[in-house]
């Protein structure tokens, strides 16, 4: 009777447990990430598919909450002196790297000072030049790495003296330049330091595995001050260099997240997955940079004007790009930190009262439809390109009889016919480092070298938006810096045609995935409502 | 036979060096270099940099230097992925495109052979035109058609199998196939070809006056003969693999090297794209050798002295 019953037992035993939902499974999220990493070094790489899975893996003093406002990360706390010179950052006291080892300010100087280091050769190291000596340390009239300045003061507090006030200064430190490092490991694997296995880091995740052109898994770091709050246990990046085969993938359930969006599905995706398509605008700004080094351009601001004013960029963003792009009026994007956009003054004209001042600043300039004016437009191989360069040329023809011809060349070699000044007018972009105006208006000093693809060169200019570097109060260089891009729109040097958007697919269960102006979206924030 | 394919193998060294030589200076003469970015750096990092990999030295010492470390066995890092060498990123990609070759190959000539065989041997009646419509559509339609179109079938709409990534055998079956179907065509008309030529020949004729039964006839004595074409094109088919596994990866996402191809040059990543070039004519080469020593086995009539 017994040994029944000890039987029957353990049968109804099993059977309720069957009932008992199993243990959680881990949650594990797949992101899109554009191109393999270059490297997961952050002195070694610069693109954003890297700074993705950099921002997952470190924290900086200043971290980005979900909706890229500045918040506190590896400081808890920072004060800034009164001449906006001295910043001084107080470490949160329970940092720790993913080995135990605690966060301290050595580790902060020890990563400042490499990336600076000439022998390093990190390609974005001019992102720290506001730091005092950092400048003449990468070039190497510097030796003395004590002369540059970051110091700790002691295990906990760090600080940092720049050589004129920045205001974008903390903005400038969610960059990975400002990551800190952990010098033992680094100085025990060498270049291998970036292996699964060998990497100490000190944000929400480690590095587990790295399968090149396959996939890249982070786990969740237990050392981390705000481990409890992370939701996602894993998270794998994928790299998806086809924008197609990207959502291919998201559709059949592989991905939760991607990294683009194939613009010719654009419409099929409002038309079919509206919730899922996120799209939101960008700090950047897309546009046609006029060589004014040589004729005709030179010294003719009318003709300049006219090419500018006889584009449609309402046409050119509602029927070519199509991704809610916003027609271009000024170089800056809208959103930048405390500052007022800057239309220029045909933006208030309609489409006829446009073409008409075209036409006449284009015969004032010396052309007529007997006397067309010839110019190359230059791009770089895709397919929108193409199309802008097309309808662009078509704007031109028709408004006001310009002959103009499309050369398209290979990236590598349009950035060497672009830095040489081998062009007459370039299709261009720039996305900003920081959010803040300097960024977009300091390509064009006049000695910025081969960023300022135009050659552009005005003296008042030069001296608003060096003087505005050294500016305190915050109204009088927002003033400062609006006042030097009207001087810039004005002598159109440059003909902006659209600010960026990105653009995802976003699954319905993930959440915590905020829309935001930097585009970025740190798996900390993230967890699945499945 | 020994003496031939040594004679071949070191005939191969001279071949390898001259590539070498070519591509080195070819890809170091396309404008633009490993290092131009959309932000034009300054020049004190550009300078840094520069020294980093040696691309300051004149061209000739930057040849001997590269040359001397890839006869011991160092193909250098890659420009671009920094944190691996160039023979990791080899020794990593090389297994997933050759598990994806070598099926597609097995595929393309196992159906082709047995579609083209039977074809033949049923020469004019339904079956064969069928057949041989199919093969014209297989060669006429391009891979990269093929690919997304089957991929959105059988991966999205029914999801029966993984879109993108390698993992397992269900990752492989798509790939495969897209990448096989071409040569699966071409092969399926020669093998008819050839077989409707073997058919005629008299041995078959005598085989038949015997009491041979149909099948054996074809499968045993026939099919042989009718697949020294088939060997021949196995040379070519190869090429065609390779360079259609560099649309394939690039659709379906796999870690395989025939993209490195593509990447490294668009990249002007030197080192990658020499050592995937090496790779490639080392295996041409003693791909070549094989084909050429399999003739013998096949048709006794074929002699190396």
């Amino acid at each position: 009777m017994t040994r029944a019953l000890g039987r029957q037992g353990a049968m109804l035993a099993a059977t309720v447990l069957a009932w008992v939902p199993a243990a959680a499974v881990a949650a594990t999220v797949n992101l899109g990430n554009g191109t393999e990493p270059e490297s997961l070094d952050i002195h070694r790489s610069s693109g954003v598919s890297e700074a993705n899975i950099q921002r997952d893996l470190f924290e900086g003093l200043v971290a980005q909450g979900p909706d890229a406002s500045l918040v506190p990360g590896a400081a808890e706390s920072w004060t800034v002196s009164d001449d906006g010179l001295v910043y001084t950052f107080t470490l949160r006291q329970d940092g720790r790297w993913s080995n135990g080892d605690p966060v301290t300010a050595e580790d902060f100087v020890y990563a400042l000072r490499r990336g600076l280091d000439p022998a390093t050769a990190a390609d974005y190291a001019f992102i720290l030049y506001p730091i005092e000596n950092a400048e003449a340390v990468t070039r190497g009239e510097i030796a003395d790495f004590d002369e540059l300045g970051v110091k700790a003061l002691d295990d906990h507090t760090l600080e940092i003296t720049l050589k004129a006030p920045t205001p974008y200064f903390l903005d400038m430190l969610t960059h990975q330049m400002g990551y800190p490092l952990h010098r033992a490991s680094i100085e025990q694997y060498g270049e291998a330091w970036t292996r699964p296995g060998n990497m100490v880091s000190n944000g929400a995740y480690v590095l587990s595995e790295w399968v090149p052109q396959d996939h890249i898994t982070l786990t969740k770091n237990p050392e981390f001050h705000a481990a409890d709050e992370v939701q996602i246990d894993e998270v794998l990046y994928y790299p998806t260099e086809d924008a197609g085969q990207e959502l291919m993938r998201y559709r059949a359930g592989e991905l939760d997240v991607t990294y683009d969006i194939p613009a010719d599905q654009i419409d099929w995706i409002q038309a079919n997955l509206p919730d899922e398509y996120r799209n939101y605008p960008y700090l950047g700004t897309y546009y046609y940079g006029i060589n004014t080094t040589i004729a005709p351009f030179k010294d003719n601001k009318a003709l300049r004007q006219a090419l500018s004013l006889a584009i449609d960029r309402e046409l050119l963003t509602a029927k070519i790009t199509r991704a809610g792009e916003l027609p271009a009026y000024s170089f800056i994007p809208p959103g930048v930190m405390g500052y007022e956009q800057q239309a220029a003054d045909f933006a208030a004209m309609s489409k006829e009262e446009r073409i008409a001042k075209a036409q006449a600043l284009y015969a004032e300039a010396g052309y007529s439809p007997d006397n067309p004016l010839q110019v190359e437009i230059l791009y770089n191989t895709s397919d929108n390109h193409k199309k802008i360069a097309i309808a662009v040329a078509a704007m031109w023809k028709q408004a006001l009889g310009v002959q103009a011809n499309l050369r398209n060349e290979e990236w590598k070699v349009y950035l060497a016919s672009r830095d040489e000044k081998n062009f007459e007018v370039v299709r261009a972009s720039w996305i900003g480092d920081y959010n803040d105006a300097n960024t977009f208006l300091e390509l064009f000093l006049s000695d910025a070298g081969p960023m300022n693809a135009p050659g552009f060169n005005n003296a008042r200019f030069d001296e608003l938006v060096r003087a505005a570097a050294f500016e305190t109060d915050v109204a009088t260089r927002a003033e400062m810096l609006e006042e030097a891009e009207r001087v810039f729109m004005d002598e159109t040097a440059v003909i902006p045609i659209y600010h960026y958007t990105t653009q995802h697919m976003v699954k319905p269960y993930v959440k915590g995935w905020a829309n935001n102006i930097k585009d970025v979206h740190p798996t900390r924030y993230l967890s699945l409502d499945q | 036979m020994y003496a031939y394919a040594v004679r071949r193998l070191l005939g191969a060294v001279p071949t390898i060096l001259a590539v070498i030589v070519i591509a080195f200076f070819m890809i170091r003469l396309a404008p633009g270099g490993p290092f131009d970015s959309e932000r034009a750096i300054p020049p004190e990092i550009a300078a840094n940099l520069a020294g980093a990999y040696h691309l300051d030295e004149p061209l000739g010492d930057q040849f001997v230097r590269y040359l001397g470390n890839v006869l011991a066995g160092d193909f250098g890092p890659s420009f671009r992925y920094k944190d691996y060498s160039v023979t990791e990123l080899l020794w990593s990609g090389f297994p997933v495109s050759a598990q994806l070759g070598i099926s597609a190959m097995v595929l393309a000539v196992l159906l082709g052979t047995a579609a083209g065989a039977y074809a033949a041997v049923r020469r004019n009646t339904i079956v064969d035109g069928g057949i041989m419509a199919l093969a014209m559509t297989g060669i006429a339609v391009p891979n990269f058609v093929v690919a997304p179109l089957l991929t959105l079938v059988l991966g999205v709409y029914l999801s029966l199998l993984p879109v993108g990534g390698w993992g397992g055998l269900s990752h492989a079956v798509l790939p495969v196939v897209a990448l096989a179907l071409p040569q699966v065509a071409y092969v399926a008309r020669l093998t008819r070809g050839s077989m409707l030529e073997v058919l005629r020949a008299d041995f078959i004729r005598t085989a038949r006056a015997k009491g041979l039964g149909a099948r054996r006839i074809v499968t045993r004595h026939a099919l042989r003969a009718a697949l020294l074409p088939v060997v021949s094109y196995l040379g070519p088919a190869t090429a065609a693999i390779i360079t259609g596994s560099v649309v394939i990866e690039q659709i379906f996402g796999l870690p395989g090297i025939g993209r490195y191809f593509v990447q490294g040059a668009l990249n002007r990543d030197y080192t990658l794209v020499m050592g995937v070039v090496i790779f490639y004519a080392i295996l041409i080469l003693l791909f070549n050798l094989v084909v050429d020593l399999l003739y013998p086995l096949i048709d006794p009539r074929v002699r190396y002295d």
